[in-house]
């Protein structure tokens, strides 16, 4: 993997706004067919990386390289134009729009001439449609259906599709389970595997550990906007994990605290307040 | 079955039903001759004058905003073309480019006010119709000394724009069906279409897909004022003479006759094919009810029913349209998912 | 929450003045007050200007707190427009037209105002349309009923009633010749609704409802009682208007009304409410009301043409909510780098 050309580098990159840094020295690096998963707490920049990522913010310091040359993403617009796909976690999808529709938002494909140039309904339908069902999504048959009807799952799915088709090298994908069920997210997590063997780099941003360890190659952990840890797969266990996440304080101390706590106090557990 | 589950499905479904439900109301219990009500001008030409407007209102509505300003535009395009053209004598074309400029000049400041700012559309055109209700009325009488302004168009202008066909039936007729086809095409049949609804959907998520979102926002509320200003231009020419008053109607009407054709408040949802519908709607139960028994004073009770009845309707078949699929779950339900 | 704790510290010195809501307001009070005293001189100084326009703030301010507080609860209210000359209605076909006692009819008024705002409540928090329709429909039809029933029953769109002098007295009399004993009917529901606002718990429960709906009611927060309550509120205000106009007026005219519509919605915009809800002040809407009526009223005191009048209303509007907004944006920023 090493002595490949990661597709995409951050080094050093510091973002802050004012006199506040949310991120602090952020390096990292994703390999064409490879997961790399950001855990983080809320608050620990995670989102702020994204958006820096993704072309929304510019890096107040350090560089960004794609295929290891340095660039400057202008806006969302020109990542995207660059290969990189940002899926958030509904999908950032359009609910009262059809499938075929949904696909091609800012991308529609015409048919005739002039000013006669015609949305091509069934191109989009048939072409949105053999997308999502190629990462096997088989339950969508019919392009004009609207998006909301969907599943949780079926919706990131199709956002992933989506994000594939219009040649994404780099797909960042935002909780894309927070929101869902266990066999949805599942169902999110085979299609992340799908996408990581057509050999895009994926970034995986999600707080749940399982999840990550279950499709991730890489993980890096954020805390305060810096990076805390960045090991590979199967170097650490699910709990050294959870535990770097909640910020050096261990679950281990954390439960051994509420036994305490409940042997003194009769076996009530401690009331929040 | 299939076809009867995708007209089910389609925004205006609701509409259809609505423009079914008031008529045959008025058949049954207003005695109404539906021959003499369908021959009847009255009632088209009140639709052809709303329709121009709604339909723009409408497309916004669909991306998100709202325009009320269209309230003063429409006396501003009259008194605009009849100040220039009847009262300074400049040619027709001068009032008429007058008028119209006017429209796209306070949709341009409608439009630059909204995607510069985080002040809601329904507040900036409120405040953009109560300046410029003021700036139409104090400037008529500033220039001419008159509320009301006189104004005689050469014959080809009122072949065109002021014209009665077959003496009842006011040329905004034909511009309405023009202006929906061209509208309805645009909006159905191009990616412009595609944009709107995205747009109405998801503004920030329109805007990373790269569609123009700023730039189609401000260009709508120059359609909606420069519509209602052509409103105003028709009739200071078919009238011979502009009226300051009128055109408040307009605000609330045109809102009910979109919201009733089927176009979700909110953004994201509808069809221009319902806003006519809904224009339909409206302006048989407004005019329509001379020729029933019912007293005319009831109208507007009608109205405020049939809206409240056509938004429910208009939730219920939305639910529809996300919930089933034509071909639903028969064999493919458990594959994989 | 820092609002709250403003008016209960008393804030004295002035950069907690400056940073209150109603600050921008004020300001834009001043300066038009003092546009309107240079233009229009010792008449508009003295008691025929100040009658004048607070004749009209009482009216509307009446009709602009509620519908101020609902905004705040981001709801809107269209159909005052019509419960105003309902109200005036009823109140006149039961008294003048029917020659029942005046209480009878002022109860009568009320309780259709007082209905029309539980119709729009229930509507607003059972069906998921939003408020701006429902009321829209619900102007429509109370508008409809009021004129189908006015010429049903008294043949006439415009009802008379000679009120008994008591009545006259409290609700409709012109003090000195000059000024209607409305404005105290205003100060009195300006002062029951600061202290619903910024006094009782339910002032913060507004807020939170305006603020984020769905986290208020996980809070416990009754939503649905409140917003339908705040609607009978707004309806009861405007049917008290209506009663007010009728007793001044001495007569019932079916097509009064529409302009209170966007006229309160101005004022409570001007007095810095946010349309979005979740913001706004008391002070603030009064402070809006009063500059709304002066620039309405100072015009004809002023010599310029009084269509002026509507012109600086709207760029009055305008500028106060994009002040509000650039405000709203400093105080923003201003926490965000404090954290």
């Amino acid at each position: 993997m090493s002595d490949k050309t990661p597709v995409l580098e951050m080094r050093s990159v510091d973002k802050s706004f004012g006199p506040i840094d949310v991120l602090h020295e952020i390096s990292l690096r994703v390999h064409p067919g490879e997961v790399l998963c950001l855990l983080g707490d809320n608050g620990a920049g995670k989102s702020t990386l994204i958006k820096t990522l993704s072309g929304v913010h510019k890096p107040t310091r350090g560089e960004i390289l794609m295929d290891g040359e340095p660039v400057v993403f202008e806006s969302p617009r020109d990542a995207q134009g660059r290969g990189i796909a940002t899926v958030h976690q509904f999908g950032g999808t359009y609910p009262l729009m059809s499938i075929g529709r949904n696909f091609f938002v800012g991308a529609e494909p015409t048919k005739g001439w002039g000013p006669f140039k015609v949305f091509d309904r069934k191109t989009a339908n048939e072409t949105a449609v053999k997308a999502v069902r190629e990462f096997g999504i088989t339950r969508i048959e019919d392009g004009d259906r609207l998006v909301g009807g969907l599943s949780g799952g079926e919706r990131q799915s199709l956002a992933i599709a989506r994000a594939v088709h219009f040649g994404a090298r780099v797909l960042i994908l935002d909780e894309p389970t927070a929101a869902l069920g266990v066999k949805q997210a599942a169902h999110v997590l085979r299609i992340v595997n799908e996408a990581k063997k057509r050999g895009l780099a994926v970034i995986f941003i999600t707080h749940q550990v399982m999840h990550a360890m279950t499709v991730g190659d890489h993980f890096a952990v954020l805390i305060r906007g810096a990076v805390a840890a960045d090991f590979r797969k199967g170097e650490k266990t699910r709990e050294e994990i959870t535990d770097l996440m909640a910020g050096g304080e261990t679950m281990a101390d954390l439960e051994a605290q509420i036994e305490g706590y409940m042997e003194t106090h009769e076996g009530h557990v401690p009331q929040a307040n | 079955m299939s076809a009867l589950g995708s007209a089910i499905r389609r925004p205006e479904a609701a509409a259809v039903i609505s423009l079914i439900g008031i008529i045959a109301f008025y058949a049954i219990f207003g005695g109404v001759d539906l021959g003499k009500l369908f021959g009847a001008a009255s009632w088209v030409n009140f639709a052809a004058n709303l329709g121009i407007v709604a339909i723009p209102v409408g497309l916004l509505m669909i991306s998100g905003q709202l325009d009320i300003s269209i309230g003063a535009m429409i006396p501003a395009g009259s008194m605009t073309v009849a100040i220039l053209s009847g009262y300074y004598e400049l040619p027709i074309v001068v009032g008429m480019l007058g008028a119209l400029g006017l429209g796209v000049l306070v949709g341009l400041v409608n439009g630059i006010l909204t995607v510069r700012t985080t002040v809601p559309s329904l507040i900036i055109t409120l405040g953009t119709l109560v300046a410029m209700q003021g700036v139409v009325l104090a400037g008529a009488k500033l220039l001419t000394g008159a509320a009301s302004v006189p104004l005689a168009a050469p014959e080809w202008a009122k072949f065109l724009f002021g014209r009665l066909i077959g003496n009842s039936h006011q040329v905004a007729i034909v511009w309405w069906l023009l202006f929906a086809a061209v509208l309805g095409f645009v909006v159905h049949r191009t990616k412009y279409g595609n944009w709107l609804f995205a747009m109405g959907g998801d503004r920030e998520s329109a805007r990373n897909a790269g569609i123009p979102v700023d730039r189609m926002t401000i260009g709508l509320f120059v359609l909606s004022a420069t519509s209602a200003a052509f409103v105003g231009m028709c009739g200071a020419i078919l009238f011979n003479s502009a009226q300051v008053s009128g055109g408040m109607n307009y605000i609330f009407n045109s809102v009910v006759c979109v919201v009733v054709g089927g176009v979700l408040l909110t953004g994201g949802y509808g069809s221009v094919i319902g806003i006519f519908i809904g224009t339909l709607t409206f302006a048989i139960v407004n005019q329509g009810i001379y020729f029933t028994d019912i007293d005319r004073n009831w109208a507007n009770l009608i109205i405020g029913v049939t809206l409240l009845i056509a938004v429910a309707m208009n939730g219920t078949f939305r639910e529809f349209a996300l919930s089933l699929g034509p071909r639903k779950i028969k064999k493919g339900g458990q594959a994989n998912v | 929450m820092s609002r709250q704790s403003d008016s209960r510290s008393f804030p004295v010195s002035l950069g907690s003045i400056a940073r209150r809501p109603e600050a921008g307001s004020l300001v834009g009070l001043v300066i038009v007050y003092t546009f309107f005293a240079i233009l229009g001189g010792a008449v508009f100084i003295g008691a025929p200007g100040w009658s004048s326009w607070l004749n009209i703030a009482a009216e509307v301010g009446i009709v602009a707190l509620p519908v101020g507080l609902l905004m705040i609860a981001g709801e809107l209210d269209i159909s005052v427009g019509s419960v105003i000359p309902a109200s005036s209605m009823t109140a006149a076909i039961v008294s003048g037209h029917y020659e029942l006692p005046a209480v009878v009819g002022i109860v009568a008024a009320l309780g259709v105002g007082l209905l029309v705002g539980f119709v729009n409540g229930y509507l607003v928090v059972r069906t998921r349309i939003p408020s701006l329709i429902v009321t829209i429909g619900t102007m429509f039809a109370v508008m409809g009923l009021t004129l189908g029933f006015a010429v049903l029953i008294s043949g006439s769109t415009s009802v008379f009633l000679v009120p008994d002098p008591v009545t006259k007295t409290v609700l409709g009399a012109f003090i000195g010749g000059m000024f209607n004993v409305s404005m105290f009917w205003w100060a009195g529901f300006a002062v029951a609704i600061f202290y619903l606002l910024h006094v009782s718990p339910i002032g913060n429960w507004i807020f939170a409802v305006g603020g984020d709906r769905e986290s208020a009611h996980n809070a416990g927060i009754p939503v649905k009682w409140l917003t339908v309550s705040l609607y009978m509120l707004s309806g009861f205000a405007a049917a008290f208007v209506g009663v007010l106009q009728l007793m001044t007026y001495q007569s019932a005219q079916v097509a009064a009304g529409q302009s209170f519509i966007f006229n309160s919605i101005m004022c409570v915009v001007i007095g810095g409410v946010l349309l979005t809800g979740g913001a706004g002040s008391v002070i603030g809407i009064v402070i809006g009301t009063m500059t709304f009526a002066i620039v309405n009223q100072g015009i004809f005191f002023s010599g310029l043409d009084p269509n002026v009048g509507s012109l600086i209303i709207g760029a009055l509007l305008l500028g106060a909510v994009l002040s509000n907004d650039t405000f709203r944006k400093l105080a923003l920023n201003y926490a965000t780098k404090k954290s």
